[in-house]
């Protein structure tokens, strides 16, 4: 088993409050059918608009998301997987693939969770 | 003992017809595509050495397989703390427990060969599809075919990908490693997921082909080792998936190019028109395979893209001469093409028929509504058919300027030539002849 990092990219500022009920129940639904694909969802953040995010370079504080670019992080869960291809087919059933932005997944290399981490 | 030339011949011919499969054998047992590498470059110079002492054995490439696969044993059983921790190839149908003794007991029992391909039919094509994972860059994966299912060396790789040896060797390294961290899988997909990546396979294989029919640049147009691995690789996986049309469908295609490599230039190097080119030189070998292969490919009915053009490409080949070519039936094929694989280069190749059919008006205009495509801007061949329809409506002014701009869009110099002197025909018309 493996861990991967999905990582939401969505239209800047990626406001959840600009996703239509059917939008967001997809995404509902997505985190249900995980285990099914043969993975296991081990944690996900849903983040606010990156209007509200505030960025350091070196010893610069700025207002803004850290990248300046068209499409911003929504989100990110972790999952865990026996391999690429199961990460693969969990990602590309992820919703905002098909809400004119993407996800981008990346292997963990090591995690730390804390007891008390829901928001 | 024996004669070292028919050693070193005995082993080039297991190179060449065994290393994907004894890459694929030893892989599984290394899980460590490197150390695969490592341990199958050493059992083909061990099997230099050995062979002539002991001669050339029965099945050579099982020797060679047994002989890899001990040494990545002996590595393993060296280093096995660290392996077990880390296998570096993930192979999800090996049983978890007791990897390295069923590995062990499979070796020795080798080691009385029988003939490698009844015992193992598909680890070449775990091969082939890890090489051509989509989670790979695509330069990776064509790199990553010819390194590990046609052995090709990175010096070799470097030349034929026109970058320095160290890029390849870091471009191979990188897409290795991927290969182990992002644990993609050492298997064939699944069926649901089989279409989608075969098309990946088979499309890596057709650029290879490609690249090496005409090299993007520089002043040789074939580059004729690609061409070869190329159709090494769609015979290979012929052999390894009889029943898939689409496969049956590019080897047709690669056939029925090679079959007319000889007589693409001539001997100055100029590149000839189909109208001018020596039928009788083609290879006809090639053409029968390709034939069978369109023939029972079409009677199953589910004809895809490749089918369909080595289809297209037969017609031509079966004219008796260039003005007997049925254009009407390579005209229905490309709609069938359009309607199977929608591409505006398809579009455009297909006016070629159209102007042959309908004429060079009606073809002209198609082109017209294809330069409209923002996907064709760079596409050298559009401006080139513009040119040949306009010359032959008497446009040469307006001929002219699509041949230069064909000329600012191609690179490699034998087309080049062949455009510039079309050009100096439609700006000199008089002097041409």
């Amino acid at each position: 088993m493996a861990q991967y990092a999905i990582m939401l990219f969505a239209k800047a500022p990626a406001d959840s409050a600009d996703l239509t009920p059917e939008e967001r129940a997809a995404h509902a639904r997505h985190a249900e059918e995980v285990p099914a694909l043969g993975g296991q969802m081990l944690a996900a953040f849903a983040l606010q608009p990156s209007t509200t995010a505030t960025s350091v370079r070196g010893d610069v504080v700025t207002d803004g998301p850290f990248l300046d670019a068209k499409e911003v992080i929504a989100g990110l869960y972790v999952i865990e997987a026996p391999d690429l291809d199961i990460a693969l087919e969990v990602a590309r059933r992820n919703p905002a693939t098909q809400q004119g932005g993407g996800v981008e997944v990346r292997p963990v290399e090591a995690s730390f969770i804390a007891a008390a981490a829901t928001a | 003992m024996t004669d070292p030339a028919e050693i070193a011949a005995a082993v080039a011919d297991a190179h060449r017809r065994g290393w994907a499969l004894v890459l694929a054998a030893t892989a599984r047992v290394a899980r460590d595509l490197d150390l695969a590498e490592e341990c199958v470059q050493e059992a083909y110079a061990a099997a230099l050495e050995t062979w002539s002492r002991t001669g050339i054995p029965r099945e050579p490439v099982a020797w060679l397989t047994t002989t890899a696969k001990r040494r990545a044993l002996d590595v393993l059983r060296r280093e096995q703390v660290f392996r077990t921790k880390l296998p570096l190839l993930l192979d999800p149908d090996e049983a978890a427990t007791d990897e390295l003794s069923t590995v062990e007991d499979e070796a020795v029992a080798e080691s009385e060969p029988v003939e490698p391909t009844d015992v193992v039919p598909d680890e070449r094509l775990r091969l082939i599809f890890l090489c051509c994972h989509p989670a790979l860059a695509q330069e990776a994966q064509m790199a990553l075919t010819l390194r590990l299912v046609c052995g090709v060396p990175t010096s070799e790789l470097a030349r034929a990908f026109l970058v320095s040896e160290p890029t390849m060797a870091a471009r191979l390294t990188r897409a290795k490693k991927k290969i182990s961290v992002a644990r993609i899988p050492y298997r064939i997909p699944s069926a649901a997921a089989l279409p989608d990546r075969l098309a990946g396979v088979l499309g890596v294989i057709h650029l290879l082909f490609t690249m090496g029919h005409t090299a993007p640049a520089g002043a040789s147009l074939v580059r004729a080792d690609l061409m070869d691995q190329a159709l090494h690789l769609a015979r290979m996986l012929r052999e390894l998936m009889p029943d898939e049309p689409e496969v049956g469908g590019l080897l047709a295609l690669l056939l029925l190019s090679h079959a007319r490599r000889a007589t693409r230039v001539n001997d100055r190097g100029r590149l000839l028109r189909l109208s001018e080119q020596d039928r009788s030189q083609w290879d006809q070998s090639m053409i029968a395979e390709a034939r069978d292969l369109i023939n029972v490919g079409l009677r199953d009915g589910r004809a895809g893209r490749y089918l369909l053009q080595a289809a297209i490409a037969s017609v031509y080949v079966d004219a008796p001469t260039y003005d007997q070519t049925d254009w009407t039936q390579i005209l229905a094929l490309y709609d069938r093409l359009l309607r199977v694989w929608p591409s505006p280069v398809v579009a455009v190749n297909r006016t070629v028929a159209l102007a042959e059919v309908q004429g060079p008006g009606p073809a002209l205009a198609e082109i017209e509504a294809l330069e409209q495509d923002h996907r064709l801007m760079g596409y050298q061949y559009l401006p080139a058919i513009k040119a040949e329809l306009l010359t032959r409506l008497g446009r040469r002014h307006d001929a002219s300027a699509a041949y230069q701009r064909a000329l600012e869009l191609t690179t490699n110099e034998v087309e080049r030539a062949f455009l510039a002197e079309r050009l100096a025909e439609v700006d000199h018309p008089e002097s041409s002849r």
